[in-house]
């Protein structure tokens, strides 16, 4: 009896020291991963003359929003580069949505000659590095006279995206297949059935792919460093490298700029966690 | 595509007149039109922007082509020059040496962290929030700010080093430690691969450990004998993404160093880059981007080959 207890006292012990340990790992490797994101808000309030201070300070003192002002300025167009991205990323998160959905009812729901096997060349296309067709559908967009317009990065979202498709087909697969019968008794079509009963019943799988695709478009560097070449066309990531180029950076100015420019995706990842957190456990795909 | 969808189905009624044989034949072309006409967009896309390129990305490696004067024929030209090629081969070592060094730190971050953060609580969950954070921040943004912390004179972590009595290196600006600093900013972006992990801790059934527990392992030894089995089909996963990703790194090369100082951050596809959009040798650069291509299906198979010696898969699965 008395070495039970002893044992169980042992236990307890070693749980609570546990605890302790881990806690205190996690306190310090969160402190970690937050500090650079510190440095980059503060230094954005910094002036230049702050900015390079040895040793350098950790709070903003007097606290400065020059910087921000830089970009609203001429000098940088970084208002514009934002409005420019807004517009780019509303075309393709539709685009996204419309034909990922559609594509997608067609490998869950429809029966038709082939769908196994183009649903395996789907999955397929995902392991294709890009490099590989990167330069002839640059060839493609030039002989189409699409070269610094937004075309090459919206009209391409139009025809699906397999990681978007892939989700949408996993979850429309355990939407119960009574709902759809009893439709289409009642003679509904296809479209419909998939507007009126697939579309309301998958909110979270196509918020999960709406997310996705904002971040991937507002995020994305190599499209608009391929297709754009006019400054006053430039997205937030290509402006953002263009401006942090310069010879004699400014600190403050750039780290406004990439403040602002993770601002709407950190947003939107705190909003809605649980969103992101499904789509990348499914298909192991970054944000 | 609306009309069209509201017409076949309405085709697809059944009329009287035909015989049945027929009317069963013609429902199925119906069915199979249907089909074809939702998968479309993907299909599409799929012959223009990925089957037509595959296929003329061979062709153009064979050529000689600069995108204003036609094109010339040369042969397996471009490949022979791309072997006797120094930048060639430097891009190589440079991104293979970036791969092994990053990888495996990455990867063993990304599963302590998950280790760290598996319990349901409302502190775990922000503790996952904050180590996913870096994942959805975009990659110029993070190259950027990274600059700024690896600023040797004002940066943030030669000041913290400077704590210790550290004198920190150039770090971007030295030939030396420029991948190592990368490889560090690496190590800030693996949530994702976290959240992989986490997944893959949750479904590892609870009698297992109960059974160890029993058997009177330890913490470490039941993480050794059972977790880690368990966890191998996923960790093999993010290896094949992670070898993927790193054969494919750009973004750190173009915004942090332009490849530079002396080539020591010349990944593969930033000389890809240069040689395609920079000086427009498109033949050359599509001979470049086949042997990627083939570089990455070998290493993938052979990860594939030797998963069958560490990688456990369960019965019935």
């Amino acid at each position: 009896m008395n070495l039970g207890l002893q044992a169980s006292q042992q236990k307890l012990l070693r749980t609570s020291v546990q605890g302790i340990l881990r806690y205190g790992v996690l306190i310090v490797l969160g402190t970690l991963f937050i500090v650079p994101f510190y440095w980059m808000v503060i230094t954005s309030f910094k002036t230049p003359g702050q900015a390079y201070l040895f040793p350098p300070t950790w709070i903003p003192n007097p606290i400065s929003i020059d910087a921000y002002r830089l970009l609203w300025g001429t000098t940088i167009p970084f208002n514009l580069f934002i409005r420019n991205t807004i517009f780019i990323v509303i075309f393709s998160v539709i685009g996204n949505l419309l034909s990922s959905t559609l594509v997608a009812f067609a490998f869950a729901r429809l029966t038709w000659w082939g769908r196994n096997f183009w649903f395996i060349v789907l999955l397929a296309t995902l392991m294709l590095p890009y490099q590989v067709i990167m330069i002839p559908v640059y060839v493609i967009f030039r002989q189409l006279g699409w070269l610094d317009t937004y075309l090459p990065l919206i009209v391409p979202t139009f025809l699906g995206n397999a990681f978007y498709i892939f989700l949408i087909r996993q979850f429309f697969l355990t939407i119960p297949k009574d709902l759809e019968d009893a439709a289409r008794v009642d003679g509904a079509s296809s479209l419909h059935i998939l507007w009126r009963i697939f579309v309301p019943n998958s909110m979270p799988v196509l918020l999960t792919v709406m997310l996705f695709a904002f971040v991937a478009s507002w995020n994305d560097f190599f499209g608009p460093l391929l297709y754009l070449r006019k400054l006053e066309q430039m997205t937030v990531s290509v402006g953002l490298s263009m401006f942090a180029g310069y010879r004699s950076p400014n600190w403050p100015a750039i780290t406004a700029a990439s403040t602002l420019s993770i601002l709407p995706t950190v947003v939107l990842f705190v909003l809605f966690q649980r969103y992101f957190v499904k789509g990348i456990v499914l298909t192991g795909m970054k944000g | 595509m609306g009309v069209s969808e509201t017409t076949v189905s309405k085709v697809s009624q059944p009329s009287v007149a035909v015989p049945k044989r027929l009317r069963i034949k013609r429902r199925r072309l119906l069915a199979n039109l249907e089909g074809y006409l939702f998968a479309a967009p993907w299909l599409l896309g799929f012959f223009i922007f990925t089957v037509g390129p595959f296929f003329s990305s061979i062709w153009y490696s064979l050529n000689q082509w600069d995108m204003v004067t036609s094109m010339k024929f040369v042969g397996f030209q471009n490949y022979v020059r791309l072997l006797q090629n120094d930048i060639f081969w430097k891009s190589v070592q440079v991104t293979a040496t970036y791969a092994v060094m990053s990888l495996p730190a990455a990867l063993t971050l990304a599963m302590i962290l998950a280790l760290l953060v598996n319990k349901q609580n409302p502190i775990m969950m922000f503790f996952r929030g904050v180590f996913f954070v870096p994942a959805v921040t975009s990659g110029v943004a993070v190259a950027v700010l990274w600059r700024w912390l690896f600023n040797p004179e004002f940066g943030l972590i030669n000041y913290m080093l400077s704590w210790f009595g550290i004198q920190g290196p150039m770090w971007l600006a030295s030939e030396h430690w420029a991948l190592p600093a990368m490889t560090i900013m690496v190590l800030w972006s693996v949530g994702a691969t976290m959240l992989i992990y986490l997944a893959g801790l949750q479904s590892v059934p609870q009698h297992l450990y109960e059974a160890a527990e029993i058997d009177g392992a330890s913490g470490f030894q039941s993480f050794w004998r059972v977790t880690l089995p368990m966890m191998s089909p996923t960790i093999f996963y993010t290896l094949i993404l992670g070898v993927l990703g790193a054969f494919q790194a750009f973004t750190q090369a173009y915004v942090m160093t332009r490849g530079g100082p002396n080539f020591a951050t010349y990944f593969y596809v930033y000389n890809l880059y240069e040689e395609a959009f920079v000086k427009f040798r498109m033949g050359y650069a599509s001979a470049l981007a086949w042997v990627l291509f083939m570089a990455v299906l070998i290493m993938t198979l052979i990860q594939f080959k030797v998963a069958g010696r560490w990688v456990y898969y369960e019965a019935g699965e």
